[in-house]
Formats: structure tokens, sequence, C-alpha cells
């Protein structure tokens, strides 16, 4: 696909994003730390080895059922430093403003910006405000950046795959982006879907803390499980066959894809990660996992085969075997 | 004098050379004959009027398997040869002729199965140079013996003197076997072990008497068989495989059998007795004892008559029909290995007949249709691949990789389009590796390399994103329902411009866009989209497609804004409470909601409306189904549309004719003349805007393809109607006019591209 200007498929977590980090972003920014293309860049500062991660938030809306703007700025970035085994420590904070946009919603994002720091044991070190014309913005838009420090010798990374490997999940999918679009789209359940907005660095400290041998970590945001295991596949050139049927899925956020037409493993998750751990340590990884608050519904979804190489397949609950492809832009019907 | 004669074509595995041996000796003429790299070479000494006269019967009296495309003669002074030689093949023999496809048993092979006094009395893998396996057995090329799947049979001495014998019906007949020396039948229950293993076809005749269910080793692949005139037994054939509602085809001894189920023209015989023994479709007599379950409400059945010995064996005395369906669960390819079989089937079938002749290729049964006396294939592969479609030029070095369901490749070489058996939907990984194999193999058997790639415009289609990977590849982009034109102009040579008509479910168009319901002024190098049917949105995307009440919501919403609710219809008022709501939300915000000009769509939502299907369990259903509703002797009258131009494009309003539908479903009209007026409709449609643009273009040729077309009722109507109007029509007889037909559009419009220095 050529397009001579960004469409909103260049942010959807496909492959249209992918080419804009390949072909537009790397060709001039390539460095040896950059080219891996993790959620982290990790580095030596003096004999420290760090971790360092940003990224922005522009969600609507900004307050949604289990969480807000704030807590996920906070909750994304913690997670980010995190899926390279690292503690996070600091925060950087910054805020685009829309004009008119009313100070107790302000205030309330405030608060859940704090309680989530706290939970997450790190703190706003540094920040910074810009005030923009109605309509420039959406509200409010954040950025963070977060810095954390890692053990030598620790290396967890998408390109570090093995067959063999179980792959992991923290929990239940799905349920952040469908709880965004069960407010925007008005679905009304008896369990109202709530999004699953957490920080992570303490279910992965008590991960490394159990001696597991883990080889990838990421929590699948934007593009949801798929996009996640589909860079695990291909940084390996490995492939991975999940189970339909292990999938954890909460039956309201299984009938809430069902209506829009959407499905759970392209769906986003703002609070669980998917690790690929050595199999025969994968287990009592589990149970570590489970005793954890953000890990009670872990699972193991399914396994690191030999081939077909970089490609990700899942055996559906009817018998057959589909291959779970990274999409190029939307979600267009491919079928007749 | 002497003559030269080099033949070209499907000469070679079909016993050409014994054939031209015992022609010589008829004629009385000295000479001899070899297999060389572009077919058979002859040369033969005598009288112009004899050599003349021969040259004649080589393309007259060729064996029945072979297709002479074409003969050539140099003349030359008289050596003086002595008699008649079969000479060994020249270095390079039988690498760039054609393949023989899979042919069904020939009349001396069936009458030596039955011959009591025949050494292959009964035997299940008699063959000759006539008939049996070809295409599913050969793993490289030339085409002898050990590149088959049959090098592990040494032949007994019998078998071998066949094969030697220049005037034996099996000389070279490389498939060659016998009680002794062969491939054997055993039946196995799902771990394995052998059940009746003193005669497993009476073993397997009485497991199917039972009602049980019997997976059955054929030439391309398994088939599932249960007899047809069990009901329960299909019924249970039916849960086990998944597959809710789509048609099952049956299998009958021969056409007086067939006739005391469905009504059979002359050419409907014609195509059931060719030795492709492609499944027909027939129409159903009333009251005939095939179970319901085998085809529900459905007023054709698919039937094919035996084609390996194995299927005579089973059926000679013992039932009227039976149910052979594709041997797999629903989405995923055939199944072809034994131990495949006894692994993917074994919740299916409760025994397995299998062989020792392993199966290198899958190939599916055909399915054709006959109209207006020529057959219109609706799937293209056993009996007919790998038979090239020919083309009135030379073709670039090029591989198309179809669409991404009902897939096809396509590979040229010379003025030759080798369009691939049916492989599948691309998202099953069986089916998808089944693809990448059958682009390798179809490289290698024809030896041609590509330097093109041809593919569909669609960036999630997986033919797509194979062939974008391709890097030593010149990729060349194909928009869908331009592939579907061609791929018609191409089967009929035609060049220059014409006027596409081109209707099926999805295709991605060149705005983003799904399209589907398309109006385009074609030549093979280009289009312009000058119609198309209103967009519609597709509340749920892939979901508004398996469930046509979205769709339905989708177009009522056009139709009657919010006040959709407030039509007192079934749809609306069955609909769960807070669905409607949700999708007319969808359709507000866009989420999900992509739009749509598909005729398909607008085929489904009719038959939703109707109450005919509000989900879908195989593609096309809620369309098919709606045809089966429409009558021969109906009215004649129809709905209102509108169309608009803009920019020099017309665009359908399909609203009043959704308003005319729900109108009649409020007044309760017959849902049989609701379809009839409903079919009237779009082939007016096609008529009208064909008519405005024929008016300001000047082109009185109409392509139609896409899968829509493939609606007999639909057909006939349209091309009736555009004859009526001084159109020249035309229809696919050689490739589907559904996405199998795909590629070969595909290559047809990058070869143009390539020529023109289009695509550089």
């Amino acid at each position: 696909m050529n397009y001579d200007r960004i469409v909103l498929a260049h942010g959807s977590g496909g492959q249209l994003g992918n080419d804009l980090v390949e072909k537009r972003f790397l060709p001039f920014l390539s460095n040896s730390i950059l080219d891996k293309l993790n959620d982290q860049g990790v580095f030596e500062l003096g004999k420290q080895r760090m971790a360092f991660t940003t990224d922005s938030y522009v969600v609507s809306p900004i307050f949604f059922p289990g969480g807000t703007i704030g807590d996920l700025a906070v909750n994304g970035t913690v997670n980010d430093v995190s899926m390279c085994g690292a503690t996070p420590m600091y925060l950087s904070l910054g805020l685009i403003l829309e004009e008119g946009l009313p100070l107790e919603e302000l205030d309330r994002i405030m608060l859940s910006i704090q309680e989530s720091t706290r939970e997450a044991g790190v703190q706003i070190v540094t920040g910074d405000t810009k005030v923009v014309p109605k309509g420039s913005a959406d509200k409010i838009f954040i950025n963070t950046a977060g810095v954390g420090v890692l053990d030598a010798g620790v290396c967890i990374s998408a390109d570090n795959v093995r067959v063999g490997d179980a792959i992991l999940v923290s929990g239940f999918i799905a349920d952040h982006g469908m709880a965004i679009m069960s407010v925007r789209e008005g679905l009304v359940f008896d369990n109202p879907i709530l999004s699953d907005s957490a920080p992570l660095n303490g279910l992965v400290r008590d991960m490394m803390a159990s001696g597991a041998e883990i080889h990838a970590m990421r929590d699948p945001t934007r593009g949801g499980l798929a996009a996640t295991l589909n860079e695990f596949a291909r940084s390996s050139g490995v492939g991975i066959a999940i189970g339909e049927t292990e999938l954890p899925v909460r039956p309201e956020v299984a009938e809430a894809c069902r209506l829009l037409g959407l499905d759970p493993v392209r769906v986003a998750n703002e609070g669980k990660l998917v690790a690929a751990v050595r199999d025969s340590d994968a287990e009592s990884l589990l149970e570590v996992m489970r005793r954890n608050p953000r890990g009670g519904d872990s699972r193991i979804i399914g396994t690191v085969v030999a081939g077909p190489k970089n490609t990700v397949v899942m055996k559906t609950a009817k018998g057959d075997t589909r291959i779970v492809d990274m999409v190029v832009g939307g979600s267009l019907p491919r079928i007749c | 004098m002497k003559a030269r004669i080099s033949v070209k074509g499907i000469v070679q595995g079909v016993g050409f050379r014994p054939f031209v041996y015992r022609l010589a000796h008829e004629h009385g003429l000295p000479g001899w004959v070899l297999n060389c790299s572009s077919g058979v070479e002859i040369e033969v000494e005598g009288t112009k009027e004899q050599v003349v006269a021969f040259a004649r019967d080589v393309r007259g009296k060729a064996p029945p398997l072979s297709k002479v495309i074409d003969v050539s003669s140099e003349f030359s002074t008289s050596e003086g040869l002595v008699g008649f030689a079969i000479r060994e093949s020249v270095a390079g023999a039988s690498k760039s002729t054609l393949i023989s496809p899979d042919i069904g048993i020939c009349d001396d092979c069936l009458r030596e199965l039955f011959d009591p006094d025949n050494r292959r009395h009964l035997y299940p893998f008699i063959n000759c140079t006539n008939c049996g396996p070809r295409y599913t057995i050969i793993r490289d090329i030339p085409y002898d013996r050990p590149k088959t799947t049959m090098s592990t049979f040494v032949m007994c001495t019998s078998c071998q003197g066949e094969y030697d014998d220049p005037l034996d019906r099996r000389f070279h007949a490389q498939p060659n076997a016998c009680w002794e020396c062969g491939p054997r039948l055993s039946l196995v229950s799902h771990d394995g072990k052998e059940i009746g293993s003193d005669d497993p076809i009476a073993a397997t005749i009485d497991q199917l008497k039972q009602g049980r269910i019997a997976a059955i080793k054929g030439l391309g692949g398994f088939h599932l068989a249960v007899d047809a005139e069990n009901d329960e037994a299909v019924r249970r054939l039916r849960r086990r495989k998944m597959r809710e509602a789509k048609a099952l085809a049956i299998m009958a001894l021969d056409t007086r059998v067939v006739g005391a189920y469905c009504h059979i023209k002359p050419e409907e015989e014609a195509w059931l007795t060719s030795q492709r023994r492609p499944i027909v479709l027939l129409e159903k007599k009333k009251g005939n004892s095939i179970a319901e379950s085998v085809a529900p409400g459905n007023r054709f059945l698919g039937v094919m008559l035996p084609y390996a010995p194995v299927h005579y064996l089973i059926l000679k005395n013992d039932f009227g029909a039976l149910v052979m369906t594709s041997g797999n669960l629903t989405d995923e390819p055939i199944a072809m290995e034994n131990g495949e079989a006894l692994r993917r089937l074994r919740e299916i079938a409760d025994c397995f007949l299998v062989n020792d002749r392993d199966i290198y290729l899958r190939t599916d049964d055909s399915v054709i249709r006959v109209f207006q006396n020529r057959e219109m294939p609706l799937r293209r592969s056993r009996g007919f691949v790998p038979v090239p479609v020919h083309m009135d030029r030379q073709l670039e070095p090029i591989l198309a990789v179809g669409a991404e369901m009902k897939n096809t490749i396509c590979l040229s070489r010379g003025n030759a389009a080798f369009v691939s058996q049916h492989i599948g939907d691309l998202e099953n990984l069986e089916t998808y590796e089944f693809f990448r194999m059958t682009i390798d193999h179809l490289k290698r058997i024809l030896e041609v390399e590509p330097r093109y790639i041809a593919y569909d415009l669609h960036p999630e289609y997986l033919s797509t994103k194979f062939a974008l990977e391709q890097d030593d590849l010149h990729p060349i982009g194909v928009q869908h329902h331009h592939a579907h034109c061609v791929s018609c102009m191409a089967e009929h040579d035609l060049s220059g411009a014409v006027i596409g008509v081109s209707f099926d479910g999805t295709g991605y168009g060149l705005d983003g866009n799904i399209w589907g319901g398309e109006f385009l002024v074609a030549e093979r190098h280009g289009f312009t989209r000058k119609g198309h049917l209103r967009y519609i949105p597709m509340p749920g995307g892939a979901a508004a497609i398996r469930e046509p009440w979205r769709m339905a919501i989708g177009f009522l919403h056009t139709a009657f804004g919010s006040s959709l609710k407030d039509q007192d219809i079934g749809l609306v008022r069955n609909a769960p409470e807070n669905h409607v709501e949700i999708l007319l939300r969808m359709i507000s915000s866009g989420v999900n909601c992509p739009q749509t000009s598909s005729c398909g769509r607008l085929f489904d939502t009719v038959s939703a409306l109707l109450n005919v299907t509000g989900s879908v369990s195989y593609e096309g259903q809620a369309a098919i189904e709606l045809e089966l509703l429409a009558q021969d002797n109906g009215p004649e009258d129809r709905y209102d549309f509108g169309v608009d131009e803009a920019a020099g494009v017309h665009i359908v309003d399909t609203v009043p004719v959704i308003a005319g539908v729900v109108a009649d479903v409020r007044k309760g009209t017959d849902p049989a003349v609701i379809s009839t007026r409903f079919h009237n409709t779009v082939a007016s449609i096609v008529c009208t805007v064909c008519q405005r643009i024929a008016d300001s273009a000047g082109l009185d040729r109409v392509v139609l393809s896409g899968g829509v077309f493939q609606n007999y009722f639909l057909l006939s109507k349209t091309v009736a109607m555009l004859s009526g109007t001084g159109f020249r029509a035309f229809t696919h007889s050689a490739v589907p006019a559904n996405d199998g037909g795909i590629a070969l559009g595909q290559l047809a419009v990058a070869d143009e591209m390539v020529r023109m220095g289009k695509s550089i």
C-alpha cells in the first residue's frame, strides 16, 4: 500500500505502523539500541544498565470504566519499562491541554495519576504543560517517559523466543479495548466491562525472582495479542501456535466482540503481559504469577514451534487451524 | 518423399507413440516416432498422397486423452527407411510438453475390471494409457514411473511386458499395475487396524449398508461416503463434518440410475459421462429417493459418475447412490495421505478404505453446471487441471497468486495459462501450505521461472502478503473486479474495450472501500469505473457477511434512517432488542463499518428480509437460497431503482429496491414472487447501466463475471435482456465466475501491463 499522507491506519498497531518506523524513521535515526525495536531502549550509564521508554496517550473518552487517561499514561509507561525485566523508577509527565477543559476533570486525572504511581512505586520527577486552542487537541493528550534499572545479564527480548517455549498470558484479554468501545458504542451489559489498566512491575518482579527462564515479554496493547505474538514470531524467526479454547476471554467481552464484529486477539489490553518462557519452567512460573493480584488469571495459551516460521496460528474451537496474521491497516473483511 | 511431422499438445503419457506406430502400419509407411522436448516427432516415407493422408489421421484419430494443438510437416526426399520404429526419447524429452489431468476409467479397463477371465478382474487400480491417475501422482518431470508415486512398485513380468510392447494399450502406462505387483486396498479403523482383510470392498459395502461413514481414498484425495438414501446416516455425516446446510454431492453408477433421481438434459449427460467426470448440477425429480438432508431445500443436486475403479467396485450392485463429499473438516483442504486422513477424519469417519498408492498433489472434484448448452465451471479441478487456457498471444513469465477464498494460482508458459486446481480459503493453515506447495510444484513441472507476480490489491489477503514478500519478482497489483472481467475476456480472446459487469461479494476497491457491484469500461491493461451500486455501511465488517441481518440493517438504515425500527417486518421484530440499536450506533460512528457497493450483500439483504437466512454457514448461502425461491414462470415485473450520474459515473440507488421488498414483505407477498421480482430487478439494473455506458462509450460487448453470476436464474435473465437490447454478452466456460477465476484474470492483466510497459 502506498500512501502520500498519514492515514488513521498508520496508528492502529498493524503493518502500516511498522512500515512507518522501518521505512521512514529508522533511515534517519538508526542506532544499535533503537534498531532492536523493543518497547524500550536498553543501555548502560556508567556501570548501571538502564531501560528507557516513552509513550503518548490520546484515548477518547478520557474517563472510562476501570480507568482514566491519567492512570493509562502511568501504567503504559511503567509496563513498557518493565517488559525487559527492568524495575521502573522515575517518570516524566507532559500535558497538552485543550482550551476549555474543565479543571474538575483535570483534577480527577491528576488523582488517578497519583494513585497509579503509588501502586507502581514510581515517582513523577519532571513535567511540562502546554495549552492549545479549542479543536487543536481532544481535551487532553499526555506524554510520559520512564526510566528503570536492569540487572546485568538479564536478556528478555522479542528476538529471543525459542522453539519449545510456552506462551503465557497474565489474564483475560481484550478488556481495555472493549471497555472503551462499549462506552463509545453504548453497549450495556449486566456486568459492565472494565478496562484492565494496571501497572505490571510488581508481577514482573515476582516473575524475575522466581528464577524462571523468561525469553521474551511484552504488554499486548494496540493490535492486541495477535500483534504481539506476530512480533515475537518474526523477530525470532519461529512459529507460534495457540489454542482458541485456551484464550481467557470474559463472556461479556466475547459478546461485545461478537456484536461489533471484532476479534478478541486483535483488541488492546492495558494491564496484561505475554511471555515466552522455557517450557520446563512454565508451570512453576504460572503458580508464581497466579499468586500476584495482577496475574490471578494467568494461563498457558500456546507453544513456540519450528514452523511455519514467522507465523502465528490458532487452533479454533471448531478444530481447524487458522493463520492469525498481522493486519496491514484497519479491519477490512476479506471473505466473500 | 519423406515427411517430418511435429505434433504439439498433450501427446506424452497418453498412448500417442503406440497410436502412431499402429497408424503407420495401417498406412503401410516406414519411419519412426519419438518423444522430444516439444512433443512428438514422426518421420514417414511414402508418396505425397500417402504421407498427407497419414498426417491427417495423426490429428483426426488421435487417442482420447491426447489434445493435439498443432501438427506441422516438412517435406524432403526419401532416404529409403525400412520398417517403423519407436525410438528412444531424445534428451530433455517430455520436459516441456503438457501433463495430462487425472482421467476416469476408460471403457476397455471397465470391461476388464468385471471380466472374470481377465487377470485384473476386480483389481481396484486397473488403468492404461487412456485412463487413470496422472497429475495427482507426478512428483517431477519427465513423466516417467520413477518420478511418480508408483516408483515404489516394481512391475511383474506380465505388466512389464505390456509396458514395453508398443502395440499394447499399456505401453509406457506409468501407473500400470495388477494384483501381482501393484497397490492394494485395505479397510482400517481409526487406529489403523484392518477390518475384513480378505475382501476390503465387501467389508466397506457392509459398513456403508449399516449406515456408517467410510473415508474412501480416490484419485485426488479422500471422500467421505455414506448411503445417500439413508437420511439418518447423512445427518450424522453433516453433524460430524460440521457442515450444516451446504449441499453434498452424490455418486451413482450410471446415467440410468441418475435418471431416477434427476432430470438430465443431453449436454448434461455428455458431461456426466465424459472421462473428466465432473460433478454436474442437475435438477431433482420430485419424489426421488435421495435423502432430503443431502441437499436440503435445494432444487438441484450435484451428481457425478464413478471415475476410479474402486468406485465401480463399491457401487456396482449395492447402492443407488452414495454421498461422496470431500474428506475434510469444513474449511480444511481435502485429506490425501493415509496417516493424515486417519488423524484429521477420525472424528468423522467410522472406517477408512485406504491404499498404498500415494497421492502427491491433492485435487478436489470439479463442479460444473450446463448453461445454454455450454459448461459453466463452478470449481475447476480434477479432470481439468493442468490443461491450460490457451491465449491468443505469447505471455510474459508471470505467476498470479489469486484471491483469498476459492483460491487458485496461475502460471504462464508460451501462450498457455496454467490455472491450478482449486486450493481453497487461505486463512486455513493447511490450505496456505497447499497454496505454497502448488506454486512450487507447478513451477517445477512446467519448468518456468516467473519474473512478475500478479496479486490482488486487498492489503489483507494472504496471497497479497505472500506476493509482496517475493523480493525476486516484480509485483503487479490488479484490482479484483478488473481481474474478474479480464478473466472472462481472456477466455473469449477479447481485446480492446468492453463493458465489464462484475458482481460479487467482496473486492478491494481503489478508493479503499469494498466493491462488488461494478460497471467497468475494461481493457486488458486497465479500466475506468463507470458505475456501481450505491455505498451501504456494513456494520461489523466480516460479521455483516456472516450474518446477513446486519447487512439488512445497513440497507434499512440507508432507506429509512432511524425510522427503520417502525418497519413492521420480521427482521426488525425478531432482532434482539439492543442489537439494532448497537448496529445503528456503529453506523453513525463508523466503528468497524466499512462501506460497500457489493451486489452479493444486496442479495444477502433481500434474503434476510424474507427471513430466509439470519446467518450463513457457507459462502453465498443467502444468495443461493434466494435464487432457489425464484420461479421460471413467475412475475415479469420488478422493483424500482434509481441511476444517478455524477462526473460520468452511474450510481445505482438500491434504496427503492429495498423499499419495494419491504413493502411486499409487509403485504405478505409470496417470497417466491418477491425473489423473482428481485432477480428481474438486478437483471434490469445491469441492462440499464450498460445502455447508459454504451450511449457514451459506443461499446456493445458486455462481459459478465463475479460470483453473483453463478446464479443461473439471474444469468439467464441478464443474458436474455442484454441480447434483446443489442449487446453481445460473454459468460464464463473455462474458469469459474467466482474467485477461482481471479488468478487467470490477474495474469492476463499483468501480461498486458508488462507488454505496454505500464508496470515498470
